[in-house]
């Protein structure tokens, strides 16, 4: 078995079934705070994926868009921290 | 036999990020749930990306590999902190079977000041009157 078929028929399952389980408790998450984390964690898989694809179709420039969706997970998760606390001081 | 050490440090990334998924599912309580996303799904993006890096053995590739990986290592506990403080604030309830609650009564709920527990009486005051006088104007 040749390493991208490896990724392609066994690795990327497995991330797409965590990207599902993430996608539900995006759904029900009972709080704000619940989806935030579920959000986070949603990027997170999508930068392990977009690595996988990279090395499937040996195609390397994608680790540029990678390296932004890390920016913007932390970036996201902050402000929605921010205004979190903020909205509830205000009240 | 560069291939196969591939194989194996992938599918070690992928799985801990499955338990990371699941653990998000199926854990109690937000706070719990704040743990499975810092600490698995950067283990397990970490060795995906590590995985990467042992594909393309060129400098320029493996050194943007690295800059992520650190980046990543370097922001998720913050994140997870951040959200994590803001939750508390906001009132996100703590499972029904948890013991201890040690920040319970340790903050300002007006100004968000944590108390360390070991200030004297007049640090006290002053963060007392600090925090009249917005309220007098």
């Amino acid at each position: 078995m040749t390493l991208e078929a490896y990724l392609t028929y066994i690795i990327l399952p497995i991330l797409s079934l965590a990207v599902l389980l993430v996608f539900i408790r995006f759904l029900l998450g009972p709080t704000l705070s619940d989806r935030v984390i579920s959000l986070d964690l949603l990027i997170t898989i999508g930068i392990s994926i977009i690595a996988v694809f990279s090395i499937i179709y040996n195609m390397p420039s994608f680790l540029d868009i990678a390296m932004i969706f890390a920016l913007i997970a932390f970036l996201s998760t902050v402000a929605f921290a921010y205004y979190l606390e903020k909205g509830k001081r205000n009240e | 036999m560069n291939d196969i050490l591939i194989m194996i440090i992938v599918s070690f990334g992928a799985l801990f990020i499955l338990l990371a998924a699941v653990g998000l599912l199926r854990m109690s309580d937000f706070y719990l749930r704040i743990s499975v996303t810092t600490k698995a799904a950067t283990l397990g993006v970490g060795l995906t990306l590590l995985g990467l890096a042992m594909y393309f053995t060129k400098t320029n590739i493996t050194t943007n590999v690295f800059a992520i990986i650190i980046f990543l290592f370097l922001t998720a506990p913050i994140s997870a902190h951040v959200i994590g403080r803001a939750s508390y604030f906001v009132g996100v309830p703590l499972w029904k079977k948890t013991k201890i609650d040690e920040i319970k009564g340790k903050y300002d709920s007006s100004t968000h000041d944590l108390l360390s527990g070991f200030e004297t009486e007049e640090e006290l005051q002053e963060k007392g009157d600090k925090k009249e006088k917005p309220n007098q104007e």
